[in-house]
């Protein structure tokens, strides 16, 4: 039946897949290569691993646990004992002499076995809980960490909602296993260990008979095991796919309102809503496959014992007393069972969520830091392109071969046609990317040999998309340079003539620029990105089309400060509109990634032919 | 058997249907109406609708459930029958008779369970789908207004974490609560008709249970909700983060950046620590009742066995009977967190179902013919504004085109230019005055006749990590490939045939792997290809390079000449796409004219679009000259609306003042 579900499902992700395909496009050539790490391949050693590191700094507090534990259930379980001896040697003197006696010392050790029961149980709840959330606060961590440490061109094919999906839903089916998987396990394994040696005492025959249920036990759970976690791998993938089109399409719900579509998107919304529900029926079924398995194994090895061992009894080989209290302890050994199962389940479940988080993890930056890098003194901003030959996609490169000097100190503009690889160049400079072949230098030294925090305090650049995070005008601004007083940031703000429009907001610099800096006009986020990038003072600072969305008049303004700004230390302004590249000392004219031309504005203007002066002319024709 | 269709093929089947897709869209989920009273389950009933087609399975799910109970009742009690009877008297016949039922009823219990599980994976991942996708619909047709809001965060914990809450309640805890709390009070009964002091007893250990059971309520209502809250906030930070990963990397702010995610994860973890707390002393105290109760029976059972007034046989029967009644009440602690934890998903589900669409169809689903735009008085004030004058984000707007007419909306930046262009499409609703196509009022017109008669090219591009052909035939999906080539002619976007796989090329997240020009070009293509007969284009071209925004404008210009046109610029040569100009500043309309007009009358338009540094280096950067200007050009007959002179010197003593400190 399994190998029938199986197929089908395989078929169905497979038309999935095609389908996929038709709207989402293709990335590279090989379908299952659109995920910088292959998420298919399971990860149990880099999971189990994940896991140990975890746990590891409460290696002893958890053994204090499993002592705890045993002692919380050795209370539990003597309860019905003391009832029954109650019972049995504390009533009978108060019937027959009125002495109370017996029942009074009964009673007492009841209550302090209550307490202690009571004790231990609160304690172990509150710390295993709390290790859980320890764990689960350090994973937190770990990942986000390590998402941000991972370089630009894992996220540009990673996507925010994967991101989202390993970091939200993967931990919270970790969660589920840390929280309250441990307790219900150690209780029953310890019940089953304890029954087990029981039921060999009491009667070896009827024991062993008992023991050939293990090894079928065994092999349920080895194909529980194999089929959950193929399973399970494919609950987490799904879940992705739903997370990533759900962010998605909140991200761009402006687009999908205005062009309507919404139909579309419920579509595909649906298609992966109803993937999710199949595969996670799945895990259902095979649960009520395994569960109910596990079950049926207990009751006909009660049924078989109790006729076996009825039998035995009718030939004396047995007292009657031995089978009742087998019988009684084979439903002990039994009902654990049913725990260690569902914890089992919830392992499966956690462990395949463990395996994608570990993936990641295990996945190494493509931009590294060397290992040991080489201090920057002082820096003064000389930047050195040497050969530089970069590919985003193999064999199609967009810097076929890049030469470049920029002296300390030296404002550079860039211009050309759009896709000429401007922003490529100034990606490389702040080493979001590393060649492919060849070296850039800062100050003559590889940027491969200088650790990132390093590197990022020196160069900082302003990209053409201003994003903007959560929280008001002022951190906004501060986020370039997270010490700065209130003082500075206004300061920052002057000077490149957004106080203006800053102080005509309700609040001032504590407006909450709302999500993604919804609150702001485009050009009014470009001012406090520009701010932002004032604040940061770096020694190289590349602007990438920062005064676009400006009106002339701002820009205008931009340009006044840039002036000032600029004037010691090394830039790289790109730029369409030629009015920003009038404060440059040299400019560059960008070419399908090579240098068409290449000197001061005025010579190349002067120079009458060529392509800067044609762009200027074309410029100050478009300005009416 | 509820036998749903299977939607794998459905969705993939009728592509063409968008229209009656999209009437599913706007229909309302299927909650129940809110009653007066709010309860805590309030919420978690009024979801009771998407059980509806799953009941057969649920009832029969409670049929198997009710039957392997009692099949794990009649198991011991077979086993003594068993024992007491054919084995205590050597009948041989009759222990394989008996011990034979036995384990046919142990295989039935199996059988039953098995039956149970399979059908209660069907039923409740049913609903949970069902509630996705319908949360799904609701939030596409919520306003920009809500999303602008709401944390994306919030949004997603809710439709993944709070739906797998209500899925697990639905799955096992109802049935378990049920089960345990059939069991209470069965055995309670049976212990009150057994002795009823003793019984007595055993109902009054309710009292303490009860109040433990209200008390932790209350608080454990208030910490899950902080906790499922916190949930969306990390979330929320998450996204923020891996959006925003650029900048934070440019900046190398990852240090900061964690810092603000550390304290979100570790506020989360406060809370998740506080519930345990909670949990753990509510789930010891549950343990223990029942045993304290166990304790006092013990004693005053025995001083009444002591005294002759039970047997010991009775108090041997009650106690094994109480015994059987401490899991039932233990669980009853995780049952219940359980389900406090649904009822708070719940709520924070049904706040969505609840926040109904204030930009809904109008009655009139004809598209536009002529295309002609009238805004009449429009006024526009964010929801989250306060009442004062300024708050309007636009006021007293007028504005007419007529079809075919092309208007440059010139103004300085925050202005309101794109909360001007996001009124159109109803993206927001005007807070006053209305807006016009070919004389029906927008709010009149259903949304998708609406916006396929009206097409934006935001300043933002926002594009899909789909194909490209995805991307741009997001508001024509039936597009030929002539009009794609078509459309990528006259946004000069031939670069996507250079592109590894053409057209089927998938562009990065938000268009990520494209150069700026290069996505904007894609989104301008977009909105051409939609054919409108409104086409707003909100500075689309500012990131394209003098050369290639030439070609687009001249592409453009034979696509404006047949459509009415509202375009957004900043720079003279966009504005010359236009036949006439209107000057927005601080929210209103100045001044309308054509370009030559303006320039020569308005001091104020011509400092915005200005060539040369004529105006900032002018002799007299007094801000009280534009007056005698703008008074020639009221001569001069340009229209202007009232107020004008008040805000454009405004506007120009704004620009003026950091303009000169800047100087200094
Ligand atoms: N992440 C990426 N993955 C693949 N290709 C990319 C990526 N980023 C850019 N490209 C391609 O590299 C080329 C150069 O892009 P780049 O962003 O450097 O252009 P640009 O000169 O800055 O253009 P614009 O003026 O439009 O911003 C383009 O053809 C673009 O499609
Ligand atoms: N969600 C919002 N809530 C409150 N105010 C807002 C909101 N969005 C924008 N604003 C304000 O409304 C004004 C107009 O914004 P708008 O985006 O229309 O400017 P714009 O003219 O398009 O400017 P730009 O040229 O910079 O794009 C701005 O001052 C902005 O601060
Ligand atoms: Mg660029
Ligand atoms: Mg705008």
């Amino acid at each position: 039946m399994s190998t029938e579900t199986d197929t089908q499902t395989r078929k169905d992700s497979e038309q999935f897949a095609r389908e996929e395909e038709r709207w989402r496009g293709r990335m590279s050539s090989e379908h299952d290569d659109d995920l910088p790490i292959d998420e298919s391949r399971p990860m149990r050693r880099e999971a189990r691993q994940l896991l140990g590191s975890l746990l590891a700094p409460y290696k002893k507090m958890v053994v204090v646990l499993i002592v705890l534990v045993i002692i919380e259930n050795l209370a539990r379980l003597s309860v019905p004992r003391l009832v029954q001896v109650g019972i049995d040697h504390g009533v009978p003197p108060i019937s027959r002499a009125n002495d109370p006696h017996v029942l009074l010392i009964v009673l007492g050790v009841l209550v302090a076995v209550v307490t202690v029961q009571a004790v231990t149980r609160m304690f172990f709840l509150r710390q295993s809980g709390t290790i859980g959330e320890l764990a689960l606060l350090e994973l937190r961590r770990r990942i986000f960490r390590h998402f941000q440490r991972l370089d630009v061109s894992f996220h540009d094919k990673y996507t925010s909602g994967r991101v989202v999906s390993r970091s939200t839903n993967d931990v919270e089916a970790i969660q589920d296993m840390l929280e309250n998987g441990f307790d219900s396990l150690v209780t029953a394994v310890l019940t089953l260990v304890g029954t087990a040696v029981l039921l060999i005492t009491l009667d070896v025959e009827l024991g062993l008979i008992c023991l050939v249920s293990f090894p079928i036990l065994v092999a349920l759970s080895a194909w529980f095991r194999g089929a959950s976690s193929r399973t399970y791998r494919e609950v987490r993938e799904s879940a992705a796919l739903v997370i990533v089109q759900f962010v998605e399409t909140m991200t761009g719900i402006k687009a999908v309102q205005a062009y309507r579509r919404e139909p579309r998107n419920q579509e595909i919304f649906e298609e992966v809503a109803e993937r999710y529900r199949v595969i996670n029926e799945k895990t259902f079924r095979l649960v009520a496959i395994f569960m109910p398995s596990v079950k049926l194994i207990g009751n006909i090895m009660t049924g078989i014992v109790l006729l076996y061992g009825g039998y035995r009894v009718l030939h004396g080989h047995m007292t009657v007393g031995v089978l009742t209290a087998f019988l009684l302890y084979l439903r002990m050994f039994f009902e654990p069972m049913q725990d260690i199962t569902q914890f089992f389940n919830t392992f499966q479940s956690a462990s395949s969520a463990l395996e994608k988080v570990a993936g990641v993890i295990a996945t190494p930056p493509g931009i590294k830091d060397p290992d040991e890098p080489k201090q920057l003194e002082k820096v003064d901003g000389a930047v050195e392109f040497d050969d530089v030959r970069f590919e985003y996609v193999a064999d199609r490169p967009v810097l076929p071969g890049l030469t470049l000097d920029i002296p300390a100190g030296q404002t550079v503009a860039l211009v050309g046609t759009t896709g000429a690889g401007k922003t490529t160049i100034a990606k490389l400079m702040a080493r979001f990317y590393d060649p492919t072949s060849g070296a850039v230098r800062l100050d003559g030294v590889d940027l491969r040999d200088v650790d990132q925090p390093q590197l990022r305090r020196h160069v900082v650049l302003v990209t053409q998309e201003n994003f903007m995070f959560e929280g008001s005008v002022a951190d906004n601004i501060r986020f370039g340079k997270p010490t700065a007083t209130d003082a500075e940031i206004r300061a920052a703000a002057e000077a490149v003539g957004a106080d203006h429009f800053i102080d005509k907001l309700p609040d001032g610099y504590d407006t909450d620029v709302a999500k993604r800096g919804g609150r702001l006009s485009a050009g009014q986020r470009q001012l406090v990105a520009f701010a932002r990038a004032f604040l940061a003072d770096p020694a190289v600072l590349i602007l990438d089309e920062a005064t676009s969305s400006l009106d002339i008049p701002s820009e205008r303004l931009v340009q006044r400060a840039l002036e000032t700004v600029l004037a010691d230390r090394t830039a790289l302004i790109i730029a369409h509109r030629l009015s920003t590249v009038e404060v440059a000392d040299r400019v560059l004219v960008l070419e399908h990634g090579r240098v068409l031309e290449d000197g001061t504005p005025a010579d190349l203007i002067g120079a009458g032919d060529g392509r800067y002066a044609a762009l200027h002319r074309a410029w100050v024709e478009s300005l009416a | 058997m509820t036998q749903q269709p299977s939607p794998a093929t459905v969705p993939s089947d009728n592509r063409s249907t968008s229209h009656t897709a999209s009437d599913g869209l706007i229909s309302a989920p299927k909650v129940s109406p809110s009653p007066e009273r709010h309860r805590r389950t309030t919420s978690l009933l009024r979801l009771a609708p998407y059980i509806r087609p799953y009941r057969a399975r649920w009832i029969s799910m409670l049929l198997f459930s009710l039957a392997s109970l009692s099949a794990t009742i009649v198991i011991p009690l077979m086993t003594k029958a068993v024992i007491d009877g054919p084995v205590s008297h050597h009948d041989q016949r009759g222990l394989w008779v008996l011990g034979t039922a036995a384990l046919a009823i142990g295989m039935a219990e199996a059988i039953l369970w098995f039956g149970r599980r399979w059908l209660v994976a069907r039923a409740t991942m049913g609903i949970e789908r069902d509630i996705r996708k319908d949360m799904y619909a609701r939030l596409q047709v919520l306003p920009m207004s809500f999303h602008g809001g709401w944390q994306s965060g919030q949004l997603l914990s809710r439709i993944m974490n709070d739906l797998s809450m209500i899925r697990r309640l639905l799955s096992f805890g109802i049935v378990m609560l049920i089960l345990n709390s059939l069991q209470i009070v069965v055995v309670t009964i049976i212990l009150l008709v057994l002795y009823w002091p003793l019984g007595a007893v055993v109902v009054i250990s309710i009292v303490p249970i009860a109040v433990t059971v209200l008390h932790n309520q209350r608080k454990f209502t208030k910490l899950s909700r902080m906790a499922q809250d916190q949930t969306g906030v990390v979330a929320t930070t998450v996204e923020e983060s891996a959006l925003g990963l650029r900048v934070i990397k440019s900046f190398g702010r990852e240090d900061y950046i964690y810092d603000r995610f550390d304290e979100k994860a570790t506020e989360l973890f406060d809370i998740q620590v506080r519930k345990v707390r909670l949990q753990a002393s509510f789930w010891t105290l549950l343990e223990v009742i029942p045993n304290i109760t166990l304790i006092i029976v013990l004693g005053l059972g025995a001083a009444a066995t002591g005294s002759g007034a039970i047997t010991l046989g009775t108090l041997v029967a009650f106690i094994t009977m109480m015994l059987s009644l401490v899991w039932p009440i233990s669980s009853l602690g995780f049952l219940l967190s359980m389900s406090q934890e649904a009822m708070t998903a719940a709520d924070r589900v049904v706040e969505i179902f609840d926040t109904e669409p204030d930009i809904t169809d109008g009655p009139v689903a004809e598209l536009s013919h002529g295309g002609s735009l009238r805004l009449t008085d429009v006024g526009f004030k964010f929801p989250d504004a306060g009442d004062d004058d300024d708050a309007w984000a636009l006021r007293h707007v007028n504005l007419e085109l007529t079809p075919g007419e092309t208007i440059a909306l010139v103004g300085a930046t925050g202005s309101g230019k794109s909360v001007l262009t996001s009124l159109i499409p109803r993206l927001y609703d005007v807070t006053e005055g209305r807006i016009e196509v070919d004389g029906t009022d927008i709010r009149e017109l259903t949304l998708p006749a609406l916006r396929e008669t009206v097409a934006t090219a935001f300043e933002d591009p926002t594009l899909f990590s789909l194909s490209v052909r995805e991307n741009l035939t997001l508001g024509r999906p039936e597009a030929t490939d002539e009009e794609i080539a078509e459309a990528i002619d006259v946004a000069q976007a031939h670069f996507v045939h250079d592109l590894p796989f053409g057209l089927e090329t998938r562009i990065g997240e938000q268009g990520m792997s494209l150069s700026g020009g290069q996505r904007q070009r894609l989104s301008l293509a977009r909105a051409v290809l939609t054919h409108p007969k409104v086409l707003v284009l909100d500075d689309t071209l500012s990131a394209l390079d003098v050369h290639t925004e030439s070609l687009v404008e001249e592409a453009l210009r034979r696509v404006l000449h047949e459509v009415t046109g509202l375009v957004v610029a900043h720079r003279a040569s966009t504005v010359l796409l236009a036949d006439r100009v209107a000057l927005l500043q601080d929210g209103r309309i100045t001044h309308v004219g054509t370009h030559a007009q303006l320039l020569a009358t308005v001091p104020s338009y011509r400092y915005l679009l200005a060539a040369d540094d004529e105006l900032d280096d002018g002799a007299d950067p007094d801000p009280t000259w534009c007056t005698d200007d703008d008074r020639r050009c009221a001569q001069d007959g340009v229209e202007i609306t009232e107020g004008s002179e008040e805000a454009s010197r405004d506007d120009l003593s704004g620009v003026h003042r950091p303009m000169r400190e800047a100087r200094r």
